[in-house]
């Protein structure tokens, strides 16, 4: 284990002020389930790590009506799908967030630790992006908000500076008649890393006609995307089996897969377009359409 | 609280271990598992694969479940927790302890404490739970002697002799 400072700040302010007067290196810790074996292997090499749960920001999980849920950037998976909050409004949020490790991990993991290590399979981010997930920022200048859609960069990058930390993700309330749905497809049950995963949601008008469509990938680029184009294929219109192949051939457009010891591309295409179909089928009979 | 690299063992933490409060003082960057196995002589949590997929190192911290292994000591300030060594009440087995016994659902041991831990924060939760519902919330303990099945035997087993017992 390379060596490093501990601190546990106790407030936003006491974070802002470590951020601000150490150059460079300085790492918050939330769960540690990436960080603690990152530089045990020296992939990371923080000259402080900073403990962020003891600031109540980072560990908060409020539903404030009107405005959504305040997710705190070091609340922990379990403590997110168990939840009634959650449970009752964000279907793919508690699928991503029972499927990230295994139970001993998701004691520990947070949702904003899965955000910030910004791995192309992250299981919680697809589920993020399709409610449009606002990430809030902590830096030496204040607080600052981002789109979830476009906080990522690269694979294990994010567009957070050197002193910048994740204090919350800003969850919108769902669309009125929605549901969602988040799935994967790994060669174990538990404990490994997605393959392909795909989140969707759909969200019916009162006649029946889809009034919003979102579907986001991992596994298939340098970071996990939003299928523009296919969520444009259903919108406003009744669907059916055949927009729902049409959407799921479009999904793969978006998808830009690499062979690795995981898969070959090609069956990452495929895998993207069964996984969108499945996804997009299960939000639809959710809501009542028997498809 | 803060260290310096030259005055390694500095932060001072309260942690409370199978029942007892013990003041510490901890290097920052020693793990959880480490400070167990290491500083306290409690060797019944295991280190198998020391980057938190085997569960080998599984302990009780607050009531969750985690892997040893992957906690930084000095997150322990202020924190509850049991290993194996607090899991036999009174010098009296725990019911998945000895159902693990009866069953034979062990062959060398090494993944035995973190099961145990693992089998009974479900237990804790869900006391009767289906066959699923255990091989999912065992998923993160690894066995490489007995192919599992005499483990999910033991904990059905167990949750049966907990409900005779309440």
């Amino acid at each position: 284990m390379r060596l490093f400072d501990y601190m546990a700040p106790q407030s936003l302010d006491e974070a802002a002020q470590i951020l601000s007067r150490t150059v460079g290196a300085v790492r918050a810790i939330a769960g540690g389930t990436d960080l603690v074996d990152q530089v045990r292997q020296g992939r990371r090499e923080p000259s402080i790590v900073m403990d962020v749960k003891r600031i109540p920001e980072l560990t908060k999980l409020d539903w404030e009506p009107g405005v959504g849920l305040h997710i705190g950037a070091a609340t922990s998976c379990a403590s997110v799908y168990e939840d009634s909050e959650v449970r009752e409004r964000y279907p793919a949020i508690v699928e991503s967030s029972m499927l990230i490790g295994a139970i001993q991990i998701q004691n520990r993991a947070a949702l904003g630790g899965n955000v910030c290590n910004a791995a192309p399979s992250g299981d919680t981010i697809p589920s993020l992006l399709i409610y449009e997930t606002k990430a809030i920022i902590l830096g030496p200048n204040g607080l600052r908000e981002v789109p979830l859609n476009g906080f990522f960069v690269g694979p294990g990058k994010t567009i957070l500076a050197d002193d910048e930390i994740l204090v919350e993700l800003l969850v919108p309330p769902p669309p009125p008649q929605s549901h969602s749905n988040y799935l994967r497809f790994i060669p174990r049950d538990e404990m490994d890393i997605a393959v392909v995963g795909v989140g969707s949601l759909v969200a019916l008008s009162s006649s029946g006609t889809c009034s919003a469509v979102r579907i986001a990938l991992a596994s298939v680029g340098p970071t996990p995307v939003r299928a523009a184009e296919a969520e444009g294929v259903m919108v406003d219109r009744i669907p059916s089996t055949a927009l729902l192949a049409d959407t799921s051939e479009r999904a793969v457009l978006a998808a830009h897969p690499i062979n690795d010891v995981r898969g070959t591309a090609e069956f990452r295409r495929e895998l993207v377009k069964v996984l969108t179909r499945r996804t997009l089928t299960h939000c639809l009979q959710s809501l009542g359409v028997p498809l | 609280m803060c260290a310096t690299l030259n005055a390694p063992n500095s932060i001072p933490i309260s942690v409370k271990i199978n029942g007892d409060w013990k003041q510490l003082l901890v290097r920052p960057w020693g793990t959880l598992l480490d400070t167990l196995r290491d500083d306290l002589g409690l060797t019944g949590t295991k280190e198998g694969c020391g980057n938190g997929n085997c569960g080998a190192c599984t302990v009780m911290v607050d009531g969750r479940s985690v892997d040893a292994c992957m906690v930084l000591i000095p997150e322990m300030e202020g924190c509850e927790i049991q290993t194996i060594e607090g899991v036999a009440e009174q010098g009296e087995l725990h019911p998945l302890q000895q159902a693990f016994i009866d069953h034979g659902a062990l062959q060398c041991g090494f993944c035995t404490p973190g099961f145990i831990i693992s089998a009974k924060y479900l237990l804790d939760r869900n006391p009767h739970p289906s066959e699923d519902e255990i091989r999912l919330w065992i998923a993160g303990n690894l066995c490489r002697c007995t192919g599992y099945d005499k483990i999910v035997r033991a904990i059905q087993d167990a949750a049966e002799r907990l409900d005779t017992r309440s």
